[in-house]
């Protein structure tokens, strides 16, 4: 009994590390900045990590560059001149919803361009098991009743 | 009509294949573009490793080609790296040009007393400041500077032999005879 309270003691503690490991004691001016900081780093990408924002990343460039976010936002800049800024320097990657450009039209097209594809080999699928229904003859219908009766 | 339907799943999964034959042979997601090459080396004013007092400019970096290397003593592969740019400083001479990144400055000057210095000088940014300018996300990373302080190629990760060889050095022969 011990045994299976100390295993979820430790199940809780390992399991609520990462979210310990995001919060970070940072000062902020006023909450309007606070509240705009907490979305900037949820939207962009940490570039070292491939799939995590900034916000859930401790490398070390993600806390670089959540501290340049901090920054920028307290002297004054945009949402967008925080992402201008990001973008120059890491690109398309660091945004989480890349722009429209002629390199990323494929990625936003892309899934819609599947989905049809996916309704098209679905329908001719449909099509041709109603031809097939339809299709029986007389012999065939003769040797499936054969098969059932047996 | 039959036959045609039969069909239709292999064309797709061709196209899967075809799809993701390709895309795994391109390169390392993990390497970035870098949105800096053909600009010039960022703005910046940060102290020299070695001389302290001394601050350091993008004006430092013109005049040669060079090697612009991030490197940090937290880095493990800059270990394994620094024996080649020893190696190419001393079969070269080229100017290779420290960039300590978020370090600690007294570790980063007993690192070079231990590993050895083939670089002309660090700068030193603690803050990540020239990093970040720089497009840079890890170390080590190596950028080659022209003699006009515009950045001409970025390598993410150990330069190696091969690296320096295959790619850095004809490059860099190029970049010396034009100017």
């Amino acid at each position: 009994m011990m045994g299976r309270w100390a295993l979820a003691g430790c199940l809780f503690w390992v399991l609520s590390a990462p979210s310990l490991a995001a919060i970070e004691a940072t000062a902020f001016p006023d909450e309007t900045i606070k509240a705009r900081y907490y979305d900037l780093i949820a939207m962009l990408r940490c570039p070292q990590c491939l799939n995590t924002n900034l916000a859930g990343s401790d490398a070390m460039i993600a806390q670089n560059l959540r501290a340049t976010v901090r920054r920028l936002l307290i002297e004054g800049k945009t949402d967008a001149e925080v992402k201008q800024f990001m973008f120059e320097r890491y690109g398309d990657f660091i945004l989480y919803e890349p722009r429209w450009t002629a390199k990323t039209w494929l990625l936003w097209l892309g899934p819609f361009g599947l989905v049809l594809i996916g309704l098209s080999v679905w329908w001719s699928m449909g099509a041709s098991s109603r031809k097939i229904r339809h299709g029986l003859s007389d012999s065939d219908r003769a040797s499936l009743k054969r098969l059932m009766d047996r | 009509m039959a036959k045609q339907s039969v069909l239709i799943p292999v064309i797709v999964f061709a196209g899967i294949v075809v799809l993701l034959w390709f895309g795994f042979q391109l390169s390392d997601p993990h390497l970035l573009p870098s949105q800096k090459l053909n600009d010039p080396v960022p703005d910046f004013e940060l102290p020299n490793l070695l001389q302290a007092e001394q601050a350091l400019t993008a004006a430092d970096l013109t005049g040669e080609v060079s090697l612009l290397n991030v490197w940090a003593t937290w880095c493990p592969s800059c270990i394994a790296e620094h024996g080649e740019l020893t190696r190419i400083f001393e079969t070269t001479g080229l100017r290779i040009i420290g960039v300590n990144y978020n370090d600690d400055s007294d570790a980063a000057r007993a690192w070079l007393e231990r590993w050895g210095d083939p670089y002309a000088f660090h700068i030193v940014d603690q803050a990540g400041t020239l990093a970040i300018d720089l497009g840079v996300y890890g170390a080590p990373e190596t950028f080659v500077v022209d003699a006009d302080g515009i950045i001409r190629y970025r390598h993410v990760g150990v330069v190696t032999q091969k690296v320096f060889e295959e790619t850095l050095a004809p490059l860099i022969q190029n970049l010396k005879d034009a100017s």
